[in-house]
């Protein structure tokens, strides 16, 4: 069975039951329900037309609901005998879900969960697995989400910004479960980026390509985290890479920069690099700047202090980050990296414990606690 | 069957036979206890036996209510707690003396020197559901 094209109709779906006279939490549920059936039915009996059998089974599941639903007022229904929408007014309710299940009414995780049902096509099972929940408490999640937005009109210009912040969340905090969130992030984004033109847009598909290119190098046996000094580069995807800076390249031409095509850049320059040490340090640290400029996240101005001290020596880096607050994540970890490379091993090795201390994840703590190790193996012998 | 905690502990448990700090172990032996630690998961998953297993950060405070309108009181985190979860692990087994089997087969996992750690792990059994049948 073809899942993908199954979660690439479901938009389009949900589309044309609102142009048939659905209201959008209606429609959404009856699509679902369609492709929780298709899930069970396909594999044996694939239909000859995916979207006309989605669209048929969705409509009478949509009847159906309707019906059952006495206690509501009985719903003005349009007739099945309707024309099919072209495939323009296809894209602009695919484009209208995008902001509606990204609105700003909503919290980031109800907005990732809406997007992930309503645009991915994803089932509420499948995206409760993922973020290692249990699947009613997704499914009330997602009821409230929709419920939130009930009163948002489909054809109400949405915020770029926002539906950008949901997919890179979504790349960026996928957890586990049969689903590949990376994939299924970068599969919306150009699905978006296909539909309008926004340098942001495409500068954050960029950045998703050049950080999913080094996937296969970024964990060793038994998930151990490989920093990307010691990737193996020939593991990255080349041509995942080639397209990121194609994409990347038309985007920055426009000259509008924004934060996700200054992230893009940086992951670029790093793509660039066939070894380490041919890493251009110089202008990412011209680029951190702008991002700093962009965003002024304290984050980018720590990921700053390490590439100072990687382009301007450890010294420089150590100075840079001195002007920062201590507390920030991952500081102790960026404070022993610089520390080790000024050539004091003992205040590295304590900061690494340190950092391994508050590390957020288990993957992160490992590293870390190798790294602090690995020092106090060198300091005993 | 029935559900037993699992708890490890970063303080408050007696004190391990092979106690020393990971960050002196050397990072080969690091590896070889995190890799020891996923297949024994992994194994339990293929028994049918694995429910759940979590790690917590050593940071935590306590919180309290200070009554209606008022913003939750907190307390900590404090450096010398004398209990600190590390975290846990949900297996769900036929017998009691099982839960035991397998705490203590997790307690072997190998630290410095590549030696077991024999860790103490706490057991707790899980409150259950009331039977249909009482009499």
């Amino acid at each position: 069975m073809d899942e993908v094209l199954l979660r690439t109709l479901t938009p389009t779906v949900i589309g044309i039951l609102g142009r048939r006279g659905a209201d959008f939490a209606a429609a959404e549920d009856a699509v679902q329900d369609a492709l929780v059936e298709a899930v069970r039915m396909w594999p044996d009996e694939p239909p000859q037309d995916p979207k006309g059998w989605l669209v048929t089974v969705a409509w009478r599941k949509f009847l159906d609901a309707t019906r059952a639903d006495t206690s509501r007022q009985r719903r003005e229904v349009r007739t099945e005998g309707e024309p099919m929408p072209g495939a323009g007014e296809l894209a602009d309710d695919t484009l209208e879900l995008y902001f509606l299940c990204a609105h700003p009414s909503l919290t980031p995780a109800s907005a990732v969960a809406l997007t992930l049902r309503a645009v991915g096509g994803l089932t509420t099972r499948q995206i409760a697995q993922a973020y290692l929940v249990p699947e009613a408490t997704m499914a009330q999640r997602i009821s409230r989400a929709k419920r939130t937005v009930s009163g948002v009109r489909l054809n109400q210009p949405g915020d770029v910004a926002t539906v950008l912040r949901v997919l890179y969340l979504v790349f960026n905090e996928g957890y586990s479960g049969d689903v590949d969130l990376a994939a299924e992030a970068i599969r919306l984004t150009r699905q978006l980026a296909a539909m309008i033109n926004h340098e942001e847009v495409a500068g954050l598909l960029a950045l998703m390509l050049l950080h999913h290119a080094r996937r296969p190098a970024r964990t060793g046996p038994g998930g151990r985290l490989v920093p990307l000094a010691e990737q193996d580069r020939s593991r990255w995807n080349t041509s995942m890479i080639a397209e990121g800076v194609d994409v990347l390249q038309t985007a920055l031409a426009r000259d509008r920069l924004g934060e996700f095509q200054a992230q893009a850049a940086i992951a670029a320059l790093h793509a660039d690099a066939r070894t380490v040490e041919e890493t251009d340090w110089v202008q990412i640290v011209e680029w951190y700047d702008e991002l700093v400029r962009l965003t002024g996240s304290p984050v980018a101005r720590l990921n700053r202090a390490v590439a100072v001290g990687e382009a301007d020596g450890p010294r420089a880096g150590l100075a840079a980050l001195a002007e920062l607050d201590p507390a920030l994540p991952r500081h102790a970890a960026a404070a022993a990296y610089l520390h080790e490379r000024d050539g004091d091993p003992v205040t590295a090795a304590r900061l690494y414990a340190e950092a391994a201390r508050a590390a957020p994840n288990l993957p992160e703590r490992d590293h870390l606690t190798r790294q602090a190790a690995r020092l106090n193996a060198q300091l005993r012998s | 069957m029935a559900k037993y905690l699992l708890l490890k502990h970063y303080r408050g448990a007696p004190t391990p036979v092979n106690d020393v700090p990971m960050d002196q172990w050397t990072p080969e032996e690091i590896s070889a206890h995190v890799q020891f630690m996923q297949d024994w998961a992994a194994r339990l998953e293929g028994t049918g036996e694995f429910v759940d297993g979590q790690a917590l950060s050593p940071e935590g405070t306590f919180v309290r209510y200070d009554g209606e309108g008022r913003p939750p009181v907190t307390d900590g985190p404090f450096a010398e707690t004398k209990d600190l979860i590390a975290g846990w692990m949900v297996i769900d087994v036929e017998t009691y003396e099982r839960a035991l089997e397998l705490a203590s087969e997790l307690s072997a996992a190998p630290g410095a020197g590549g030696k077991p750690i024999h860790e103490w792990l706490e057991v707790r059994p899980f409150m259950t559901e009331p039977p249909t049948i009482t009499e």
